[in-house]
């Protein structure tokens, strides 16, 4: 029997969907069998972000109306043949499905699978509550910014009203240089009022556009900065104790040189 | 040492301390919501501490959170008819 693990963050654009590729595809790599379930239904995206949309046939309506079979549903990833994806219907509204309906649909799929992870819509509405439903453990994404991380205390508190305990933050989009001139919210700061075990950070790296735009999870790039930070997140939920990737960059050369860049831009 | 140089270059003032500092007053009022069955369960249990020591009125009893500026209280409005006069 395998886990469902729920992405969800309240506020939108802070990189849910993003987050779900690239841990699903990063556990896929090392060797799980992994279901990404888009419960966005109206407005899917994760068949862009994984560059699978080219391939949908039936979704995850079709699923639970009982059109299909949950596997003519299941789209195989083009890179690993241990990777799924359940697309979301695009025509049809959130409540087309119910909290109940998604629960027996999850349970189907961790029978087959070892990860079962669900992206869920922005918002706290009836597409959260189906998406939630079935879950097992949720992640809660968040990037440092007031909004996002007050609606992500809002999500702690709905979880909690669901009896979904103890979720575990990623925090997106870090900039060290703005960390370092105290512009944004450190980690710190934020698992501070939060109060919730941190699982990763993922510093704002450009190449996350680049293999979108490619429909390539940035886990499936060596080079990549924010590639390695869901590496780190796909094993430290395996049960690896893996140390958080330092924000502040050690080189004194690259500091020297971003504060040169500094004061010339300034003047 | 160069914490400090960028400092002096930069001499802005910290602008995540003042994020922090709304993010916190802003989340007490959020964290500060009774759903309607907490807020019920709770009253239920007030008249029953209340009425070993007094006779209150129990239509009359009022009970709110009231949220200020930076905190938020519990208020109660208890209409008492008798006190007693040992338990």
């Amino acid at each position: 029997m395998g886990k469902s693990i729920v992405v969800t963050s309240g506020k939108g654009g802070v990189g849910k969907t993003t987050a779900a590729a690239n841990i699903g595809t990063g556990l896929a790599q090392i060797g799980r069998r992994v279901c990404l379930v888009d419960a966005d239904i109206g407005l899917r995206n994760l068949d862009v972000v994984m560059g699978l949309e080219n391939r949908i046939v039936y979704d995850l309506i079709d699923v639970v109306e009982g059109n299909c079979r949950i596997r003519s549903a299941l789209i195989k990833d083009k890179r690993l043949e241990n990777l799924f994806l359940l697309p979301a219907a695009q025509t049809r509204e959130k409540d087309a499905v119910s909290p109940e309906q998604m629960q027996v649909l999850i349970e189907d799929l961790k029978k087959e699978f070892d990860y079962v992870l669900v992206d869920c819509p922005a918002g706290i509405e009836q597409g959260f509550k189906n998406a939630i439903a079935g879950a097992d453990v949720a992640i809660i994404v968040t990037t440092p910014e007031v909004s996002a991380v007050r609606d992500a205390d809002r999500i702690v508190g709905l979880l909690e009203a669901s009896e979904l305990y103890d979720p575990q933050l990623i925090i997106n989009r870090i900039r060290p240089d703005m960390v370092r001139k105290g512009d944004m919210m450190t980690t710190e700061d934020i698992i501070d009022i939060l109060a919730i075990k941190l699982l990763g950070i993922v510093p704002d790296d450009e190449s996350i556009i680049v293999s979108t735009n490619r429909g390539e999870p940035s886990v499936l790039d060596k080079k990549s900065l924010s590639g390695q930070a869901f590496r780190n997140i796909v094993r430290r939920l395996e049960g690896a104790s893996v140390p958080f990737m330092p924000i502040e960059e050690r080189s004194v050369v690259k500091r020297l040189l971003r504060m040169f860049n500094n004061v010339s831009g300034r003047s | 040492m160069l914490e400090w140089l960028s400092r002096l270059f930069g001499a802005t003032e910290q602008s995540k301390d003042k994020a922090k500092e709304r993010l916190r007053l802003v989340l007490v009022h959020d964290r500060a919501v009774l759903s309607p069955g907490l807020l019920d369960a709770l009253r239920e249990e007030m008249i029953h501490v209340l009425s070993k020591y007094m006779e209150i009125d129990e239509k009359g009893l009022e009970v709110n959170l009231n949220r200020s500026d930076e905190s938020v209280a519990l208020v109660a409005n208890i209409p008492v008819r008798r006190v007693k006069r040992k338990l």
